[in-house]
C-alpha cells in the first residue's frame, strides 16, 4: 500500500523492513528524522537504537555491531560523514558489512542545511587512509532511496564491505508517496560464519578483525585481496539509468535530485524542439563509465549538472576519456539548479557545438 | 601428581612482542585466569585497541576485534548491542583510553553500558616511543617533555578512576598496581569483580592497572616497578573508588 511519507522517515522504515535491527546515530540536519524515527521504531521491533556521543562513536559502534554479525546502519550528513571516514576505511579493511546513509547538505564545512551534492568526492574517493572503496548508491526520489537502502544491506553482506546511500537533503525532507515492502535477507547469501559471536565452536578459528599488519608483505597481500574484491564490484555493480539518450541532441549527466530537475529541463527543451537525453548514475562508485561513454556518443553536446563545483564532472570526463567535450553547470551552497537555467545552458552549448 | 600451576586457555602460545619487564603480559594473564575461573572464555568477545597491546588479537583464544585508536568502548557497545548475553570487554592503554578515547570512555560509562574495561596505565605512549600521555605524572621525563612534565606548561595528569567514579552510569571503578605480588593478587580480585558485574548485568565496570614500562622509563624492570610503587601511586592512589 502506498503511503505519503517524509524521505528520512521512509528510509528509516525501509531499513527496518530490510531487517536492520541496530542503529547508531547522532543528530544533524537534514537527517535528524532518521534517528528520531528509529528511536521508537527499533524498540517496537526488538532492535537497538543507540544515540552515540559523536559521529566518530556512531561509526565505530556500527563497526562493532557489523563485526558481531548484526544488520546495522548509521546515518548522518556531510560533516558527520567526514568524522566517520577513518571508521569507513577500517570497516573496509576488516571486511565488515555496514550501511551508511548520507543525507547531504551544502558545504564546505558547516555550510548550510539545504540540499547539496558536494560530498561526491567524500563519498566516492573517501577521506580515510589507504586504498579502499565502497558501493555508493545515489537515489533520485524517495521510493528509489528506500529500495536502494534495502538493497544496500544485502550488498554489504554479499561483499562484506560497507555500502552507502547518498541522498541529498531534498530527498530526506520531501514528502512523497512510497510503498515499502518487507525485504528478507537474500537467501543466496551465505551465513555469517565469520562474525565475532564468542569462540565456542572449535571447528572454526577465532576471529581476529584488524587492519594492522606488522609485516609489509602481509599488508600488501591484504591490499591485493581487497583490490580484487573492488575489481569484481566494479565489474558487476555499476548502474546507469538512461532516458532517450540514443537520439538526443544533448545528454544531461546528473544524479539525485538534480537528475529530477533535469527531467523538467528535458520537458521544457522539448517545447523548443530540442531532444534531451538523461544519463543518471545510480551508483557513483563504482562509476558506470562504460555505460556513460556509450550513452554520450550520439549527442551533439554533453552537459553535466550538479550541486557541486565539478565533482561528478571529474568522473564524467574520465568516462568520456577525451573522446569528446562535456560542459558543466552547477549551483552551490544549498541552492538548487533551476530547470529554465539548465535549458539556457543547453541552448548555449548547442550554439557552440 | 597435582597441578599447582597451569596456563589459562584464554591466551594462546603465540610469542609476545612485549619488552622485558613490561606489565602487559601480566595484565593479559590476569584477565585470562579470571575468564577461565569464571568459565567465560568461550563466551568472551575481546575488543582490542591501538598501542602496545595492538597485536592482542594474535594472543587470545577468543573472538577478537581491534578498534581504531580510542574507539574501543564504542566498538564494544556495538558488539554488546548484538550479543547482550556474551561477555564483551575492552583492553586499552592510557594513550588510547585517556587521550584520544576519553570521550568514548566517559560516554560509555555514562550510558551505563554493561561492559568491562581493563585500563593499562603505564604513564606514556609506549608503542610510539614514550611520548607524554595525559597520565604522565609531574616531573616524569618523556620524549615530548624532556625536562619532565611541568604542569604549568603541559597541564595536569588525568585520574581516570576519579573522573569515572563521578558518573552515575559507572558501577564499579577500581585501581590496582602490578608492581609486586600482593598488589598483583589484589588486581586479580578487582578484575574478577569487574567481569562478575557484567555477568550479573550490573553495568559498567572499570579496572585501572598501574603498569611498568621500563623501556620508555629508561629503567631496569625492577627499578620501573619501584618507580610505579613509589611515584605513580602517589598521583594515582590505589583502591576501590566505587562499588554499587
Amino acid at each position: 500500500m502506498k503511503k505519503l511519507m517524509k524521505g528520512n522517515e521512509a528510509m528509516a522504515e525501509a531499513a527496518v523492513m530490510a531487517g536492520c535491527r541496530y542503529y547508531f546515530g547522532y543528530p544533524i540536519t537534514p537527517q535528524s528524522e532518521v534517528p528520531e524515527y528509529l528511536s521508537w521504531r527499533m524498540a517496537e521491533v526488538g532492535g537497538v537504537y543507540k544515540q552515540a556521543e559523536s559521529e566518530l562513536a556512531a561509526a565505530n559502534m556500527l563497526f562493532g555491531a557489523g563485526a558481531a554479525g548484526g544488520r546495522a546502519m548509521t546515518s548522518s550528513s556531510g560533516l558527520g560523514i567526514a568524522l566517520m571516514q577513518e571508521a569507513i576505511s577500517h570497516t573496509c579493511a576488516c571486511e565488515i558489512p555496514a550501511v551508511y546513509l548520507n543525507v547531504s547538505r551544502g558545504g564546505p564545512a558547516l555550510g548550510c542545511i539545504q540540499p547539496g551534492q558536494a560530498d561526491y568526492y567524500q563519498m566516492t574517493r573517501g577521506g580515510g587512509p589507504g586504498d579502499y572503496s565502497m558501493i555508493v548508491y545515489a537515489p533520485s526520489n524517495v521510493q528509489e532511496a528506500c529500495d536502494l537502502l534495502q538493497l544496500a544491506f544485502d550488498k554489504a553482506e554479499q561483499y562484506r564491505n560497507p555500502v552507502a546511500v547518498y541522498a541529498d537533503g531534498c530527498i530526506g525532507q520531501i514528502m512523497e508517496s512510497v510503498e515499502i515492502h518487507e525485504r528478507e535477507r537474500d537467501p543466496k547469501l551465505p551465513p555469517k560464519s565469520w562474525a565475532a559471536t564468542g569462540w565456542d565452536d572449535p571447528s572454526r578459528r577465532p576471529t581476529g578483525f584488524t587492519s594492522v599488519f606488522m609485516d609489509p608483505a602481509k599488508c600488501e597481500r591484504h591490499n591485493d585481496h581487497l583490490q580484487e574484491k573492488y575489481r569484481i564490484i566494479r565489474e558487476n555493480e555499476a548502474r546507469l539509468d538512461t532516458i532517450d539518450t540514443d537520439d538526443a541532441d544533448v545528454v544531461l549527466v546528473a544524479y539525485g535530485t538534480t537528475a529530477r530537475i533535469c527531467m523538467s529541463a528535458k520537458r521544457i527543451a522539448a517545447e523548443s524542439g530540442i531532444r534531451v537525453g538523461i544519463a543518471r548514475p545510480i551508483t557513483i562508485w563504482p562509476f558506470p563509465a562504460r555505460q556513460l561513454y556509450r550513452a554520450c556518443q550520439n549527442a551533439k553536446a554533453v552537459l553535466c549538472v550538479e550541486m557541486a563545483a565539478g565533482q561528478l564532472y571529474d568522473d564524467v570526463r574520465l568516462a568520456l576519456n577525451g573522446s569528446r567535450d562535456a560542459g558543466l553547470y552547477y549551483r552551490l551552497g544549498g541552492m538548487m539548479p533551476r530547470a529554465r537555467d539548465i535549458c539556457q545552458e543547453i541552448t548555449k552549448l548547442l550554439e557552440e557545438a | 601428581m597435582s597441578v599447582i600451576y597451569q596456563k589459562d586457555t584464554y591466551l594462546n602460545d603465540t610469542k609476545r612482542h612485549y619488552c622485558p619487564g613490561c606489565s602487559h603480559g601480566l595484565a593479559h594473564k590476569l584477565v585470562g585466569q579470571v575468564l577461565e575461573e569464571l568459565q567465560l572464555v568461550e563466551k568472551t568477545i575481546t575488543v582490542g585497541s591501538v598501542g602496545c597491546s595492538g597485536l592482542f588479537y594474535d594472543y587470545s583464544n577468543s573472538d577478537c576485534i581491534m578498534a581504531l585508536h580510542g574507539r574501543a568502548p564504542a566498538v564494544a557497545a556495538g558488539v554488546k548491542a548484538v550479543h547482550p548475553d556474551k561477555i564483551v570487554y575492552t583492553y586499552q592503554g592510557d594513550g588510547d583510553l585517556a587521550s584520544i578515547g576519553i570521550g568514548e570512555t566517559v560516554s560509555a560509562a555514562a550510558r551505563g553500558e554493561n561492559l568491562t574495561v581493563i585500563f593499562a596505565n603505564n604513564s606514556v605512549f609506549g608503542m610510539t616511543g614514550g611520548q607524554m600521555a595525559p597520565t604522565t605524572i609531574p616531573g616524569e621525563k618523556t620524549s615530548t617533555c624532556r625536562d619532565g612534565r611541568e604542569p604549568q606548561v603541559h597541564g595536569y595528569p588525568i585520574g581516570v578512576c576519579e573522573l569515572l567514579s563521578q558518573l552515575q552510569g559507572a558501577r564499579y571503578v577500581a585501581r590496582a598496581s602490578l608492581h609486586d605480588v600482593p598488589h598483583i593478587l589484589e588486581a586479580k580480585k578487582m578484575i574478577r569483580k569487574a567481569f562478575t558485574y557484567q555477568l550479573e548485568g550490573r553495568g559498567y565496570a572499570f579496572v585501572e592497572l598501574l603498569c611498568a614500562c621500563p623501556t620508555n622509563l629508561r629503567m631496569k624492570p625492577t627499578e620501573a616497578c619501584r618507580w610505579v610503587e613509589e611515584e605513580m601511586t602517589k598521583v594515582y592512589p590505589l583502591g576501590v573508588f566505587k562499588e554499587e
